[in-house]
């Protein structure tokens, strides 16, 4: 009995929360008394996780599985999870995992639990907290099943480290044509941005900007601070912005270090969707717009002239504390 | 082709979330409750194909009779049957045994749910309802498309857009991008007469299964007061930023 955690790669390397998964996995096996066990598809090298208290890593290289395809990581995990006779699974909250977080419960009949932040009590019921109604509320959640399975919000834990041996395994499950029901034509990513889930700092900008013409300067700022760019839902809805720029409710759920707004008004919708972010900075010409309110720190100020100003002193800023 | 949508009952978005009986339930007093926007961007694109290629389109919930109207509103904006499962939702697997149920009954070639509820935002019913009909899954959905027996979908994944290929039967996990914000309906008075005499089919609940159970509720602490920074004085802001906030 271990607990199993499923770190993500990209292109053969792991992802940061994949560090932030086996964190949070190594604090669980903590409170009960075992060991964390990992699973990673294609990954190469594994020896990281073990800084983050993985003691075994079960790696599988297929070439099958080159392209994500949930029901057949689903397989992948289930297997993994059966072998190791594992009673809670933990997973991150990347959108691939989301998508196979509900295959990978049904087939191990293991009661699941989304958005969780916080670890689990274990004495007498299972229970976690997650976060309910778009970040405006937390729930904690009792879990019956034998097996468990946690999906962790990103940054909600954080990265601890706990330096252990680690073991690496090959491990090859057994994949079926069914697994591969759906076929993955193209994949469209952006490489050279930051996605909004992997980032650190995102920027985002409002109707203040005025028109999808002027978004130059907020590009740049992203740039200058290696952050994503998102957007408020009128700017998507105009077309201004793709919609996977959308942040809020009906939008992606932003949880960064920290969180730029620029010329965003702060309709409770937006601010539901970025509340788990821990620092927030609104600049706006209005000094009644309700997200100054949520802000951490505010400028009243015509984003036309602060941002290009904000951006001379971040690279000085980033020249002399390189 | 046959398709089956299912709505969440939710509270609007502008809702006040509060709790009572000791901050073990949702306060519905003075809520507006609503079809779930993501199973209403589903609703919506599934009407196109009832108009375009001529698809029957039926319309499922699970929950007590407070949520007809929900159901009776996606009737008027021209399903052509709802079923309510009467049970209370209160886990997600609960709900997808009773999706699962209704969606064998029927013998769908696709079924649109959204990718999430507003409320609890579990995420997982149409994943765990595809996986025990058997029928393949799309998650985050941006676009549909069906020809014959295949559809081509695009799902947002993370930084990006993947073009997915599957046959029928199929669940999605739709969103915003199926339709646009402007393409959605209301309901128009010919539509919520109509909508009256379309059948409302009530299903006796088949299974009680749970494996979670929501229990307190709490709110987020509230937030500290906010630092005004002079637009003049930008230092001030990268000091904080880097010595306070230690986030650049």
């Amino acid at each position: 009995m271990s607990v199993l955690v499923y770190t993500e790669s990209e292109n053969g390397k792991l992802k940061k929360a994949a560090f932030e998964v086996a964190s949070y996995a190594k604090g669980i096996a903590d409170l009960m008394g075992t060991s964390v066990t990992a699973v990673t598809v294609n990954a190469e090298s594994v020896d990281e996780l073990k800084t983050y208290g993985v003691e075994k890593v079960l790696k599988v290289s297929h070439d099958k599985l080159s392209k994500f395809n949930a029901d057949a990581y689903a397989e992948v995990i289930t297997q993994a999870s059966k072998k190791e006779d594992a009673k809670v699974i933990v997973i991150s909250q990347s959108a691939n995992a989301k998508y196979l977080a509900p295959l990978l419960s049904v087939n191990l009949n293991a009661g699941y639990a989304s958005n969780v932040v916080a670890l689990p009590k274990t004495d007498g019921e299972f229970t976690v907290e997650r976060t309910a109604f778009t970040n405006k509320a937390f729930n904690m959640t009792s879990i019956s099943t034998e097996v468990k399975l946690l999906g962790l919000s990103s940054n909600a834990y954080g990265l601890k480290e706990n330096e252990v041996s680690l073991s690496e395994e090959d491990f090859s499950p057994e994949l079926n044509d069914e697994n591969f029901g759906i076929i993955v034509e193209s994949v469209d990513k952006n490489k050279d941005k930051v996605s909004i889930a992997d980032a650190e700092v995102v920027v985002s900008a409002g109707r203040g900007m005025k028109g999808p013409e002027n978004w130059g300067m907020i590009e740049e700022l992203a740039d200058v601070l290696g952050a994503a760019t998102a957007c408020s839902k009128p700017v998507s809805d105009m077309g201004w912005r793709s919609h996977g720029e959308h942040v809020g409710q009906t939008g992606k759920p932003v949880a960064t270090n920290l969180y730029i707004a620029i010329g965003i008004s702060g309709a409770i919708q937006h601010l539901a969707g970025i509340s788990a972010s821990k620092n927030k900075v609104v600049i706006n010409t209005d000094p009644e717009a309700p997200f100054f309110k949520a802000a951490d720190y505010g400028i009243v100020g015509d984003a036309f002239e602060v941002v290009p100003q904000l951006i001379e002193k971040l690279k000085e800023f980033k020249a002399n504390n390189s | 082709m046959k398709i089956l949508v299912c709505i969440s009952h939710v509270p609007d978005t502008t809702s006040k979330i509060n709790f009572v009986e000791e901050d073990t339930k949702f306060d519905t007093n003075g809520v507006q409750f609503v079809i779930n926007p993501n199973d209403e961007f589903g609703l919506t694109r599934a009407m196109w194909f009832k108009e375009k290629q001529g698809a029957t389109v039926d319309v499922v919930t699970v929950g007590g009779k407070d949520t007809e109207p929900t159901i009776r509103k996606a009737l008027a904006i021209g399903a052509d049957t709802a079923h309510r499962v009467d049970a209370e939702p209160l886990d997600g697997f609960q709900v997808a045994k009773e999706l699962a149920n209704v969606a064998k009954e029927g013998n769908y070639d696709l079924i649109i749910a959204g990718r999430e509820s507003i409320d609890y935002n579990g995420g997982m019913v149409p994943g765990m309802l595809a996986k025990l009909i058997g029928a393949n899954f799309i998650n985050t959905c941006v676009s549909l498309e069906v020809e014959g027996d295949t559809a081509t979908a695009v799902r947002e994944i993370d930084g990006g857009k993947e073009t997915l290929k599957s046959s029928l039967p199929l669940v999605i996990g739709g969103q915003k991008g199926l339709v646009e914000e402007s393409d959605l309906k209301i309901p128009n008075m010919r539509g919520i007469m109509m909508a009256r005499k379309k059948p409302l089919n009530v299903v006796e609940p088949v299974s009680g299964e749970k494996q979670t159970q929501a229990k307190m509720f709490r709110k987020p602490d509230p937030k500290g007061e906010v630092t005004m920074i002079d637009a003049e004085n930008l230092d001030r802001l990268i000091d904080l930023l880097h010595n306070e906030a230690k986030a650049i």
